[in-house]
């Protein structure tokens, strides 16, 4: 059904319908599963350059200026591109891996490179927010480095970590949707293929309840463990 | 020889592209088992002089002894099992608020090799000296000053320091709580026989408390004597102010209807 000879009214009661979600099965999971590997890689690999940034600054624990900068740099490049213009860019890098340039896998990739740096400079300002004075007890009660990362300031901006995640989750969502264009498959296939080339606005409103539902929950949970956190600290 | 020797310790920092002499060579002495204060106005240097003692801030010049042992000349390695034989208490506190207040006391015993099985015994013993034992499953975020620094004190002396090091402990306090934490860092003093070094710009602070006191002015050390030597005859234009800003707050609480 199209906006373009039924009214809104009608177009909302149709994108209700059960044959329509029935179909949207596959993709909602194509999403999710996309969604599930990408946050993953984006939370262990932006976590690690995060957790780099901070220690090797001019400030940090062990400052090193050129990987600092050289990391710096290549984070921003990174970031500079678009999400489309980086999805176009991973076309070869994902020939390289799967032997294929369109696909799930393929667009992860893209993700990765896009929500790795982000999630890094979210780590990052995270934990340059740890009060200086946490780290300089720890460092006089005769703490090595690795026991000032494992023991000081990852456990106190825990809560502020969790809530940067969620942000960077919200982010894969919203690039899995993008890379629904370039053959991922997913809400965003659905989207364009029904919504944009078939004019099915009912299909289309269908996909964007899907992707309002996921990030509103995303969202919600990583508050609720973030504030859950500050209240057993008695933090708030 | 004396516990802690200080000589000529000098150190700057560079601040828009010049150097700050912040240390102008500092000399100090102090025994074992005493209650040394050192008290300054704001930006004399005071933190600074404290943070190179255990190496957190690496000085220029001068050399610091600490029973014995030359801090400049240690290792990375060593200076870290040094460190623990130094507590620091601070005046923002600065615990660990992923912590209950028995991981905070617990934490330095975790971070160096001592035994996993005594850690329990260890913290429950620290708890009571200061008088914490039915907040040990709490939050830092849940206390009150005076409990906070009562944690803050415990978790660095849990390891059995030889020498305290309290940098402004009471300043965040109020009076009555001051009191109190004084009192318990005399005790641990008398008890256990630590050395203590107590920065402060209260003088109330180091008149309940020291035997000796430095009177700490723009990175030199002009005065040091007893405590009742210098605030009875101060020779030096600090130690005077501070005498007489003391005598005048005696004055005020002494005459109704006195200041405003
Ligand atoms: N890391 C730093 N970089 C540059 N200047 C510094 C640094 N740390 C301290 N200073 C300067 O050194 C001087 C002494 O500072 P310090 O913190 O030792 O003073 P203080 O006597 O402890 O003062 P307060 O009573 O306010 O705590 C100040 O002028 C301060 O600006
Ligand atoms: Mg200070």
């Amino acid at each position: 059904m199209s906006l373009l000879d039924s009214s809104l009214w009608e177009v909302i009661k149709a994108s209700f319908q059960p044959a329509i979600w029935a179909e949207l099965i596959k993709p909602i999971g194509e999403t999710l599963y996309m969604t599930a590997i990408s946050s993953v890689i984006v939370l262990i690999f932006g976590f690690i350059l995060g957790i780099f940034l901070t220690v090797t600054c001019p400030d940090g624990l062990v400052p090193v200026k050129a990987p600092y900068i050289t990391a710096g740099w290549l984070i921003n490049v990174l970031r500079s591109l678009p999400q489309m213009v980086m999805i176009i860019l991973m076309v070869p890098v994902a020939r390289l891996f799967f032997g294929k340039s369109y696909g799930t896998n393929a667009c992860i990739i893209a993700i990765a490179a896009s929500c790795i740096p982000m999630y890094a400079r979210i780590v990052e300002s995270t934990l340059l927010e740890i009060g200086k004075g946490k780290i300089e007890a720890a460092k006089s009660i005769g703490s090595t480095n690795l026991q000032i990362i494992t023991k000081v300031i990852l456990p106190e901006t825990l809560p502020g970590l969790i809530r940067g995640f969620t942000v960077a989750v919200i982010s894969v969502i919203s690039m899995t949707a993008l890379a629904g264009m370039f053959g991922a498959g997913g809400i965003g296939d659905i989207a364009v293929r029904f919504g944009y080339q078939r004019f099915q606005h009912d299909r289309l409103f269908a996909c964007v309840y899907i992707l309002v539902i996921l990030v509103q929950l995303t969202q919600g949970i990583g508050n609720f463990i973030s504030n859950r956190i500050l209240k057993t600290r008695n933090l708030i | 020889m004396s516990y802690l020797e200080i000589k000529n310790l000098q150190k700057s920092f560079i601040v828009h592209g010049q150097p700050l002499a912040v240390l102008k060579g500092i000399d100090l002495t102090i025994e074992q088992g005493e209650i040394y204060g050192i008290i300054g106005f704001s930006g004399a240097g005071k933190s600074t002089l404290a943070r190179c003692i255990n190496r957190l801030e690496t000085s220029d010049d001068g050399s610091i002894t600490v029973g014995g042992v030359d801090i400049l000349s240690l290792s990375k390695k060593e200076l870290l099992k040094e460190r623990r034989k130094i507590g620091m208490v601070f005046q923002s506190f600065n615990l660990f608020d992923a912590r209950t207040v028995f991981r905070n006391i617990a934490y330095p015993l975790e971070v160096s090799d001592f035994p996993k099985k005594q850690i329990r015994q260890r913290v429950l013993e620290t708890a009571e000296l200061v008088g914490l034992t039915d907040k040990l499953d709490s939050y830092p975020g849940g206390l009150s000053g005076g409990q906070k620094q009562r944690v803050g004190i415990a978790r660095a002396l849990v390891s059995k320091p030889e020498l305290l090091i309290s940098d402004e402990a009471t300043s965040a306090l109020d009076p009555q709580t001051t009191l109190q934490i004084l009192d318990l860092l005399k005790q641990i003093n008398k008890t256990a026989g630590i050395t203590i070094l107590m920065i402060t710009h209260e003088l109330d602070a180091i008149r309940y408390s020291c035997d000796r006191m430095a009177v700490l002015e723009e990175g030199k050390i002009i005065e040091q004597g007893t405590v009742a030597g210098i605030f009875n005859n101060p020779k030096s234009r600090t130690g005077a102010l501070f005498a007489r800003v003391f005598a005048e707050f005696q004055n005020i609480s002494l005459t109704e209807g006195a200041g405003i």
